[in-house]
């Protein structure tokens, strides 16, 4: 067979962040030059590691399910900013650990998010949506989006189902967004972490006393010290309050932004699970993956040394054209199916299901509410978020008022050439 | 067709129950994979091996 032998290694490179101006659905378009000419070249990372940025689909792929490659937390390097040495990953934090520990914590939970599980709570996401869409209707015609509907349905969800009170958003809503924030220093994300547990390890504590129907309340029978199960509460915590929000809010500005894809979805609700994973493909909110090389690995005519890291660029993945045809384009028809939205391998996302259903519901309801739902401001003028490990909208103005002539002509002048 | 799971490394994702719900179910208590169909028919078959090939932990496997 013949080998492909890749040229001489260049210069490393460091991660590209910075988007293209105007550009809020598209990667950085350096990443596209580098999955061009090197699907898999070192990286020099900002704490002086070497190791390796991985952005083609297939080798990003083959990366994450290969066990070789490691998540614990110790073992790895932000590709972002110097971290100094990272300590091991606290108690029950399933994203920095290996089997056999990860499979443990895993399959407790496991049968708690099951396909057949989170699509029995359609009807609940429904109710949600609807008092959610009927408080936008009383108090508009114009709205934050992100903070109206984004945020607090996805919110209201996960708070149910771990039985978590969504009274006390206020102890754990602003903690929760720091410890997702790149830019946060040591101190910042240490006071957030410990605000977190302290808030869960006292919920854990009521629910020994008093159980209630609900994810937290049945793991206090399982086999988990008070410790591993505040740890586990405070990551399902985390992660089910800043990202199907993310998705919910920037795939509707997706949306808006082409007005060819929205009417499609808008004629044919059967698209709507497709519509799903295109906008998965397509937004790729939670980027990037890290990984270290636990020995020696030969990948795509390479060596990657034991100890090294790779980082995994999961958006640059999603738009490889080998994969996905015509990937910088926002086809609600395609089949995305395969894409790396929710990771791969065993650490693929736990909530997945969850984060469907959530998207499933509140996409289409809000379009179907609001036949002339539009951006409130020129798309320009849409803050995004900054260096953040979820990516999406700070706030979305919308306002669904009746067209008038004039708006009718800044909407047209709006759309994409 | 033959088709096996790894009840082992499967890690509930759910990917193929997503795809093939008439081949594929999660155990309603420990949320792993259960074959429904281990013999599927003819025009079931490539969304089968599509499942097994999206499945995050290669839990599934088919011999033509
Ligand atoms: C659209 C929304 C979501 C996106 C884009 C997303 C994305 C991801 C990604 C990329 C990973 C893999 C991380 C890695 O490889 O280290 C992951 C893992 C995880 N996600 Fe999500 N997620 C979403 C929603 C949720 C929700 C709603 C929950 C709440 C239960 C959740 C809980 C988790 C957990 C617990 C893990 C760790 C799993 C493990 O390490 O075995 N996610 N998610
Ligand atoms: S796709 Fe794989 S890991 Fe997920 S439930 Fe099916 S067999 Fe298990």
């Amino acid at each position: 067979m013949h080998h492909h032998t890749p040229p001489p290694h260049p210069e490393p490179v460091t991660l590209p962040v910075n988007r293209t101006e105007g550009c809020p659905f598209d990667p950085p378009a350096e990443l596209a030059r580098l999955r061009e000419e090197r699907p898999l070249t070192r990286l020099r990372y900002p704490d002086g590691h070497m190791g390796w940025l991985a952005t083609g689909h297939s080798v990003v792929r083959e990366i994450l399910a290969d066990r070789r490659f490691s998540s614990r937390q110790e073992l790895l390097h932000s590709p972002i900013m110097d971290l100094g040495e990272l300590p091991p990953a606290m108690v029950g934090d399933l994203t920095g650990i290996d089997a056999p520990e990860h499979t443990r914590y895993r399959r407790l939970l496991i049968g708690s998010f099951t396909v057949r599980r989170m699509r029995a709570l359609t009807e609940r996401v429904e109710q949600i949506t609807t008092e959610h869409l009927d408080a936008m209707e009383r108090e508009g015609p114009t709205a934050d989006l992100v903070e109206a509907y984004a945020r607090p349905v996805p919110a209201l969800m996960i708070c149910e189902l771990l039985g978590v009170p969504y009274a006390d958003r206020e102890l754990f809503q602003d903690h929760a967004a720091t410890l997702l924030t790149q830019s946060a220093d040591e101190q910042e994300r240490d006071t957030a972490l410990t605000a977190l547990h302290e808030y869960l390890r006292n919920l854990v504590l009521a629910k020994h006393t008093e159980p209630t129907d609900d994810l937290l309340s049945d793991l206090t029978a399982a086999d988990l010290t008070d410790e591993e199960l505040t740890g586990i509460g405070s990551l399902l915590l985390v992660a089910g309050l800043d990202t199907t929000a993310n998705m919910i809010a920037h795939g509707t500005f997706a949306l808006l932004s082409n007005p060819d894809q929205l009417a499609a979805l808008r004629a044919d609700p059967d698209l709507a699970d497709q519509a799903v994973e295109e906008l998965m493909r397509y937004l790729t909110i939670a980027d990037p993956g890290v990984r270290a090389a636990l020995e020696d690995v030969e990948l795509d005519g390479q060596l990657i040394r034991a100890g090294e890291c790779v980082t995994l660029s999961l958006q640059a993945a999603n738009r490889d054209p080998s994969r996905f045809p015509d990937p910088d384009t926002l086809d609600l028809r395609r089949k995305a199916t395969g894409h790396l939205g929710f990771g791969h391998g065993i650490h693929q996302c736990l909530g997945q299901q969850l984060a469907r259903v959530e998207m499933r519901v509140a996409i289409p309801a809000l379009l179907a509410r609001f036949p002339s739902l539009r951006l409130a401001v020129a798309p320009e003028d849409v803050p995004m978020r900054a260096a953040t490990n979820i990516y999406g909208v700070e706030r979305l103005p919308v306002t669904w008022a009746p067209v008038t002539w004039d708006e009718g002509e800044a909407d047209g002048a709006q759309r994409r050439p | 067709m033959e088709l096996s799971v790894d009840r082992e490394r499967c890690v509930g994702a759910g990917m193929c129950v997503l795809g093939v719900p008439e081949v594929f179910d999660q155990d309603a208590e420990d949320g792993r994979v259960l074959v429904l169909d281990a013999e599927p028919p003819p025009g079931r078959r490539a969304s089968v091996r599509l499942a097994a090939g999206v499945c995050p932990a290669g839990a599934i496997t088919v011999r033509e």
